[in-house]
């Protein structure tokens, strides 16, 4: 299942915010490991850099370039016949119609490959990794997105874990099976009490008294082939011993269930709003003896293996609905180059050359984040969490307005079934929810970003108690503030870029150092309390996204240009016209992050947020109503 | 029959607008998708099925063409195709190499290789040149069955449905043969992933016209390649009249 969130913990009372439980799970920035090592985690992220107003250019710029030209040939070989399925045996407006795959197709599928491409071949897969999973991604959204669902749902994050954290013996003995032999996967976390708060969840694991296996209850819901799928990764809360204190604890471990232990059932296929493709179900556990040995990663790490699993197949959604929005804007393209309306062909006016030129830029830069987020993975980075959660946003976010302008410039034709947008629109519009809502990321985003700065800012105020054995660290702090505050600005893109961005760059340079004024400066006005200003964080991820889409737009476009690529004016064009809009956004955002102005707004909004929820709604009487 | 020998040509994708280069020497292929000539897919899929049949022992693809032509032979490998034979001709010579060059290689080929049948594609998509086939029956002095629809083995050889004009002929020809496919032979089947990857294994031998004997050296010399002309705007007249009028006037009728 594709649903499901982030970051959330057990380890806090229950009564703690959710943004209280959020910051204390971000992955690796986290205070724990800050605590016991007194020093700030050196971190390669481009963005959680930022939050410290620090330039990390390493996996931004230049634009990455890891496939060899081996692998870059296979990738192009695999692209036709990956094409031709779609083309010659799949139909994606039958399959929503029919709300399920046929088995003819599903056979098909399989025999393609498509359910083991980063198994390696060892196994019986393609043995692909990121970078070219992402390029056959972008063909799937092109053509099916509920199809995309379930080999997603499968391969995604269905046996990721065993990708991940699997044994040798778990890898020799499930690889094969879902790779090729035609054995489906699902990833169970969610529940019908826990959401996105994943760490809540009420499945429970007992260990036998002889130690050799578990006995599972419990059941989840919304589980992308749950009914289908012969092997899960299930998550669920275990009693765990503290090896020091010896206090008995629940934490939550990952499981590896198979049908076959018996006591595995599920209900009936969801009906929903699109993907209707994609199986969903509820699963039910009852009784499940689990063998020890299918405990996946350690007992009682399995709110961190989830969580390494959706954030290792975020980048994935970006790659996907890259694709989607090229076919929408192909649609939208071609309705604008033939329709002839007041004597004038559509592409001739103005309002619809706007939207077609917003299309394309959000597409670009959707595209543009994927593949720099596949590429530093596979170059071996484990900092891409941040870039992951913006790329998601972002790349749902402007899919639905790319399908959504689609739609409005194909007018009444595009509200045909026929013409295939109105499913496209349907299937999209989980992608803000699913593994992670938006709004959720854009919390996590926010906070492991100011967590990051804020472990900084406690080094920094400890070096200043011993002054004499950290200069070194205190005037590089000095210098760099002393360059923000006189407005000459700190950070310095003008070596990345060619010469045609660089008035571009330096608006982006100036976005990075309001943005990291705006962290200190919110950190100081709230200190810790900062995790509960949800309205301020919200601005400030919005800010962060806005200024990785012009940072990965200007190394890409800068690439076209170095690489003399027939497309490179275009791409400049787009890339500066992203800027000047993102960058203002960015400063209307941290703005409204910090002005006294925007607290008195944030006071009213949130007034009136509680005045609706008191009154169940809408409380004002209607017009026609009074007496 | 033991050996099929088939013939695979890469060229400009059949979905790509062609653009001829500004200094009109040819059309521009750099940066420009190429992929199997779809005729060709169709010959490899014939032969596949031949051994899929039990009546082929070996399906052996060949490729006559620069470097990248290695990919259109590893795409009939990941079809089915057990080896590969890569004639390597430079990047500039292949931009003249005809239809006779190609002949006299796949000719010798069939002889060195003992291949029992050769199956080409009808003709490439790019030059439309339909000759290669024929020549290469001609080279042999091999009895040819083009633009096949149907091809049945019996106890004498062949029984093959040609695409003639007007309908379709039968004819029986006897082993050694070449074949071209027409496009209803069959519909070719797309490479999966993991034979495309399994295909990266089979063996793929390079060798060169010069290896095989054949002089390669251009028997012609390109001018100019031109765009077609481009269509003039056409008129609408008022009536049936005026449209006699007009069509008598061009001397139409």
């Amino acid at each position: 299942m594709w649903r499901h969130t982030i970051q959330s913990t057990r380890y806090l009372a229950g009564n703690a915010s959710l943004c209280r439980q959020i910051a204390t799970h971000s992955p690796k920035l986290g205070a724990e490991s800050n605590r016991s090592k007194e020093k700030a985690s050196e971190n390669e992220s481009f963005m959680a850099n930022i939050f410290r107003g620090s330039l990390v250019s390493s996996q931004v710029f230049p634009y990455p370039d890891v496939l060899t030209a081996e692998q870059k040939e296979l990738t192009n070989s695999l692209i036709d016949p990956f094409e031709r399925f779609f083309s010659d045996v799949n139909d994606a407006a039958r399959n929503d119609a029919n709300a399920k795959i046929d088995d003819a197709t599903s056979t098909a599928l399989w025999e393609l490959g498509a359910f083991g491409i980063q198994v390696p071949s060892d196994f019986g897969g393609l043995g692909l990794n990121n970078t070219q999973y992402g390029r056959l991604c972008a063909i799937v959204g092109v053509n099916d997105l509920g199809l995309g669902i379930t080999i997603g749902a499968h391969q995604s994050i269905g046996f990721k874990g065993i990708l991940l954290y699997g044994t040798p013996e778990q890898k020799e003995k499930y690889l094969p099976k879902v790779a090729a032999e035609q054995v489906y996967a699902a990833f169970a976390l969610t529940e019908p009490s826990s959401g996105s708060d994943a760490g809540s969840i009420r499945c429970r694991a007992v260990k036998s008294a002889d130690g050799k296996h578990y006995v599972l209850n419990g059941s989840k819901i919304w589980i992308s082939n749950g009914g289908i799928a012969e092997i899960m990764t299930v998550f669920a809360q275990t009693e765990q011993v503290d090896p020091k204190t010896g206090e008995k604890k629940d934490k939550v471990t990952a499981f590896i269930v198979e049908r076959s232990f018996g006591g595995v059932t599920n209900g009936p296929p969801e009906k929903k709003m699109g993907i209707k493709a994609s199986n969903t179900a509820e699963v039910y556990f009852e009784d499940v003896k689990i063998p020890i040995e299918n405990v996946l990663g350690k007992e009682g790490d399995g709110f961190k293996v989830a969580m390494n699993i959706l954030n290792n197949g975020r980048f994935g959604m970006g790659a996907t609905l890259s694709g989607t929005m090229k076919k929408c804007i192909e649609q939208a393209t071609e309705h604008a180059n033939n329709r002839v309306q007041f004597g004038q062909k559509l592409k001739n006016y103005g309002s619809i050359q706007e939207k077609l030129a917003q299309m394309n830029i959000l597409q670009y830069a959707t595209e543009s984040m994927a593949f720099t987020i596949s590429q530093n993975m596979d170059a071996g980075s484990k900092d891409y969490h941040l870039e992951a959660a913006i790329s998601k946003i972002y790349a749902s976010e402007s899919a639905w307005y790319v399908c959504d302008e689609a739609i409005q410039i194909l007018g009444g034709m595009g509200y045909m079934v026929d013409t295939g947008l109105e499913r496209v629109l349907r299937d999209l519009r989980i992608f803000r929810i699913f593994e992670g809502t938006n709004d959720i990321l854009r919390l996590f985003i926010a906070l492991t970003g100011i967590q990051y700065a804020g472990s900084h800012l406690k080094e920094l105020q400890r070096a200043f108690k011993n002054p004499s054995a950290n200069l070194g660290l205190i005037f590089k702090e000095a210098s760099r503030r002393a360059a923000s505050t006189v407005g000459l600005g700190g950070t310095d893109l003008s070596g990345h870029v060619v010469s045609e961005l660089l008035p571009y760059a330096k608006k982006t340079a100036h976005c990075i150092d309001l943005f990291g004024q705006s962290v200190e400066e919110l950190l100081l006005r709230y200190n810790k309390n900062i995790v509960d200003e949800q309205i301020l964080l919200t601005r400030l991820a919005n800010a962060a996204i806005d200024i990785y889409a012009m940072v990965v737009t200007q190394s890409r476009s800068s690439r076209a240009v170095t690489l003399n690529l027939p497309t490179a004016q275009h791409e400049l064009n787009m890339t500066k016209a992203l800027t000047i809009q993102a960058s203002d956004r960015v400063i209307k955002n941290l703005q409204a992050a910090t002005s006294s102005h925007h607290r008195s707004l944030n006071e009213k909004i949130s007034t009136i947020a509680k005045t609706t929820l008191e009154n169940g709604g809408v409380t004002t009487t209607g017009i026609l109503d009074q007496n | 029959m033991a050996r099929v020998l088939v013939g695979v040509k890469r060229v400009i994708d059949y979905a790509v607008k062609v653009r001829v280069k500004p200094d009109k020497t040819g059309v521009v292929t750099q940066g420009v998708k190429h992929s199997m000539n779809p005729f060709d897919e169709i010959a490899v899929e014939e032969a596949v099925k031949l051994k899929e049949k039990k009546l082929a022992e070996e399906v052996i693809a060949v490729s006559v063409g620069p470097a990248q032509s290695q990919e259109v032979i590893r795409t009939a490998l990941a079809m089915g195709a057990d080896r590969g034979v890569h004639v390597e001709i430079p990047a500039a010579e292949y931009e003249l190499l005809q239809p006779i060059h190609v002949s006299k290689i796949l000719a010798k080929l069939a002889l060195d290789e003992k291949a029992d049948l050769v199956i080409l594609g009808k003709q490439a998509i790019d030059d439309d040149a339909n000759q290669t086939a024929q020549m290469t029956a001609a080279v042999l002095d091999w009895p040819q069955g083009t633009f096949c629809n149907k091809i049945e083995k019996t106890d004498a050889g062949l029984t093959i449905t040609r695409e003639i004009d007007g309908g379709l002929e039968t004819i029986k020809t006897k082993t050694p043969a070449v074949l071209s496919a027409d496009l209803r032979l069959n519909t070719p089947r797309y490479a999966t992933l993991p034979n495309i990857m399994k295909a990266k294994k089979k063996p793929l031998k390079k060798v060169t016209a010069k290896d095989l004997g054949v002089d390669t050296s251009p028997r012609i010399e390109v001018i100019s390649v031109e765009d077609p002309p481009v269509r003039q705007a056409g008129a609408t007249v008022a009536d049936v009249d005026a449209l006699v009028a007009k069509l008598k006037e061009g001397g139409h009728i």
